[in-house]
C-alpha cells in the first residue's frame, strides 16, 4: 500500500496541501479529480517521493519514507508520468535513451527498453530521434515506457493525456491497464477530466474540492 | 465576409526531405458560423492557421488560395499571395484575430494586462476605444486589468487573450488550440465565449484535438489526417454518425464511448503514401484504397436549421419530423433551402468506402 497521512506542504506563504491523506492499494486504479490549482500535482509529487512534505508521513508497503528524491531507496518502486512530456525529458536524449535512462541508473541490462518501446507502439525508426523530432503523442509514449521500465509497484499518472488526442489517450490507458493486470501494480490517475477517470477506474474516483480559503494568495479571484 | 480556402497546400523544405504539412485543403467559412478543425497532434492543423496569417517560416512553400471575400470595405483578398505589408497592415488583428495556445504564456510577463491591451488598441489605430470597454466586452472587470499575467487565473488570462484578439474588431477569429491544459469548466467557458463571438456575427475557426470541446462550439467539423481534410460535415450528424473510418475511430476512442484506440500510428509527413494515408490502420481497406480518395460530396442530409442548430429530419406533408434523415439523392449546396423551409447539407468525405 502506498499511503500518505496528514500531508501538509507550503510553498513560501502559500499552503498548498493541508492535512491530506490518501492511500493506494496494489492492483487498484484510483482516480483523483479536482479543478486546476487545487494541489493534485503537488500531492502526486509527494507520493512519488519527489517533494518532501512540511509535515505528515508517506509509507510504501508499510515502510515509512525517510529520505526523498535520490536519497529515497523506495523511489524506483513508484513510477510517475507527467502532463507535458516535452518538459519531462532531456532534449539531448534519443527516445531510446529516454526509456533506458532508469535502467542505466539502476545498472540493469538495457534490452527491456527495446521491448517496451515496441509495446508502446514506437517503431524502430523513432528510436534514434530526439524529442524535437517527434510529436507530443510519440514523446508521451516514450515517457510511459520510461515509467514502466523498472516495473514499479505503484504508478502515478499526473494529467498524462491532457495534451493528447482521443486515440492516443485510449492507447496509453490501455497499455497501463495491461501492465497493472500483469504485475498487480496500483495506479493513481490524476486528472480534471472526471469522465476519463470514471471510465478508467470504474467509478473509483476521489473528488477533491479543498476549501478555497488558504489556497494561492497570488490568485485573488477564482477561475470561472 | 467569407473565408474560402481552395486547394491550399503547405510544404516545408528540410535538408533531404519535404514535409507535407497541408495538402489540398478546401473549405468555406461564413460570418456567424463556427468551423472546428480537429485531428491529432502533428497532422498539420496548426500549420493551416499559421498559413492563413502568413506566419510560416522561410522554408515553407504555400500554394492554392485562401480568399477573404466580401470584405467590410468591399473587394476581396488572397491571403496566400498578399505581400507581407498587406498582411501586417490590413489582415493581422484587423481582419483576422488570433486566440493563441496557452494565453498565459502569450502575454508579456512584466506588463499589466491593461498596458498590453492599450498598446494593441494604439497599434491598430483604434483610439476611440479604451482598454476598459474592450475588457468589459470580453467579460473582464476593469479592475482585473491592473494585474500582471502571473496574477491572473487561467480563465482571466484566456479573457485577456480574447480581448487582444478582439481589439481590431476582426470579422474572423482564429483560435489555435485555445483550451490546451485548461480544466473542463474552463474549456466549456472558453468554448461558450467563442460561440458568443460567433453569434455576434463573426466567423470562428477553432483548431483543437479535443472532440468534446469541438462538439460544444462548432456548426461544422473538418477532420484532418496526415495533412488532408478527410471529412467535412455539419456537427450534429458528424457526432451521431461519422463517415470516415478515421473519424469513426477517433470518436470511438472517447472515454464516454468505446474507449478503444485506433491501431497503429499516423504516417510520417515526410513520407506520405500515394494512396489513402489511413490504409495501414483501416479495417475496411481494399485494393481501391491504393488510389488517393478525393474529398467527394456524399449523399445529402436533410433537415432544418432550428435556432442556429442543424436538426436532421424530413418534411412529411408539410410537417417537419425530427430524426429519420433521408439519406440519398443529390447533395444540395451547403445550407441552401430546398423548399418548404427544408435545408440540405452535404457531407464530404475522402474515402472510397464511405
Amino acid at each position: 500500500m502506498l499511503e500518505a497521512r496528514d500531508i501538509t506542504l507550503s510553498f513560501g506563504r502559500h499552503r498548498v496541501l493541508d492535512g491530506v491523506s490518501l492511500s493506494l492499494r496494489p492492483g487498484e486504479v484510483l482516480g483523483l479529480a479536482g479543478p486546476s490549482g487545487c494541489g493534485k500535482s503537488t500531492l502526486a509529487r509527494v507520493l512519488a517521493l519527489l517533494l518532501r512534505p512540511s509535515s505528515g508521513t508517506v509509507s510504501v508497503d508499510g515502510t515509512v519514507v525517510k529520505g526523498w528524491r535520490h536519497r529515497a531507496p523506495q523511489r524506483t518502486a513508484i513510477g510517475l508520468i507527467f502532463q507535458q512530456p516535452r518538459l519531462a525529458v532531456d532534449p539531448r536524449f534519443t527516445l531510446l535513451d529516454v526509456i533506458a535512462e532508469p535502467l542505466r541508473a539502476a545498472r540493469r541490462p538495457l534490452d527491456r527498453a527495446h521491448e517496451l518501446a515496441e509495446e508502446l507502439g514506437l517503431t524502430p525508426e523513432l528510436f534514434g530521434r530526439r524529442p524535437h523530432e517527434v510529436s507530443d503523442g510519440q514523446l508521451q509514449r516514450a515517457c510511459v515506457a520510461r515509467a514502466l521500465v523498472l516495473e514499479p509497484r505503484y504508478l502515478i499518472c499526473d494529467e498524462m493525456t491532457t495534451m493528447l488526442d482521443a486515440s492516443t489517450q485510449a492507447h496509453l490507458v490501455g497499455r497501463i491497464e495491461a501492465y497493472r493486470e500483469r504485475t498487480g501494480a496500483g495506479v493513481l490517475a490524476v486528472s480534471h477530466d472526471a469522465e476519463l477517470l470514471h471510465r478508467w477506474s470504474d467509478g473509483n474516483v476521489r473528488d477533491w474540492n479543498p476549501a478555497p480559503a488558504p489556497a494561492r494568495n497570488a490568485d485573488p479571484a477564482p477561475a470561472s | 465576409m467569407k473565408l474560402r480556402v481552395d486547394g491550399l497546400s503547405v510544404r516545408f523544405h528540410l535538408p533531404g526531405a519535404d514535409v507535407h504539412a497541408v495538402t489540398d485543403a478546401r473549405f468555406e467559412l461564413r460570418e456567424g458560423r463556427c468551423l472546428a478543425l480537429v485531428g491529432e497532434s502533428g497532422c498539420g492543423k496548426s500549420v493551416m492557421a499559421h498559413a492563413l496569417l502568413g506566419l510560416l517560416p522561410g522554408n515553407a512553400t504555400v500554394t492554392g488560395h485562401a480568399r477573404l471575400d466580401d470584405l467590410p470595405g468591399g473587394g476581396s483578398l488572397d491571403l496566400v499571395t498578399a505581400p507581407e505589408k498587406v498582411l501586417a497592415r490590413q489582415v493581422r488583428g484587423r481582419l483576422i484575430g488570433l486566440v493563441p495556445q496557452s494565453p498565459a504564456a502569450h502575454l508579456t510577463p512584466v506588463r499589466t494586462a491593461r498596458s498590453q491591451i492599450a498598446e494593441t488598441l494604439r497599434e491598430l489605430g483604434r483610439t476611440g476605444e479604451s482598454a476598459d470597454t474592450l475588457a468589459e466586452r470580453a467579460g473582464l472587470s476593469p479592475r482585473d486589468l491592473d494585474r500582471y499575467p502571473h496574477q491572473l487565473s487561467g480563465g482571466m488570462a484566456q479573457r485577456v487573450a480574447n480581448a487582444l484578439a478582439l481589439a481590431g474588431d476582426p470579422p474572423l477569429i482564429l483560435a489555435d488550440e485555445p483550451t490546451t491544459g485548461l480544466d473542463r469548466p474552463l474549456v466549456d467557458a472558453t468554448m461558450a465565449e467563442l460561440r458568443r463571438l460567433c453569434d455576434e456575427g463573426r466567423a470562428v475557426l477553432v483548431i483543437t484535438h479535443d472532440l468534446r470541446a469541438a462538439e460544444r462550439v462548432a456548426d461544422e467539423i473538418a477532420v484532418m489526417y496526415a495533412s488532408r481534410i478527410v471529412e467535412l460535415s455539419p456537427a450534429e450528424p458528424f457526432f451521431s454518425g461519422p463517415r470516415h473510418p478515421y473519424a469513426r475511430g477517433l470518436l470511438d476512442a472517447l472515454p464516454s464511448r468505446r474507449f478503444v484506440p485506433i491501431p497503429g500510428q499516423p504516417p510520417e509527413l515526410t513520407r506520405l503514401p500515394d494512396g489513402c494515408a489511413f490504409l495501414p490502420r483501416c479495417s475496411s481497406a481494399t485494393s481501391a484504397c491504393e488510389r488517393q480518395p478525393p474529398l467527394h460530396a456524399g449523399p445529402a442530409v436533410n433537415g432544418q436549421v432550428v435556432n442556429g442548430q442543424f436538426v436532421e429530419g424530413q418534411f412529411v406533408e408539410g410537417q417537419f419530423v425530427e430524426g429519420q434523415p433521408v439519406v440519398g439523392g443529390q447533395p444540395a449546396l451547403d445550407g441552401q433551402a430546398a423548399g418548404n423551409g427544408q435545408t440540405s447539407m452535404s457531407r464530404k468525405v475522402a474515402c472510397h468506402h464511405a
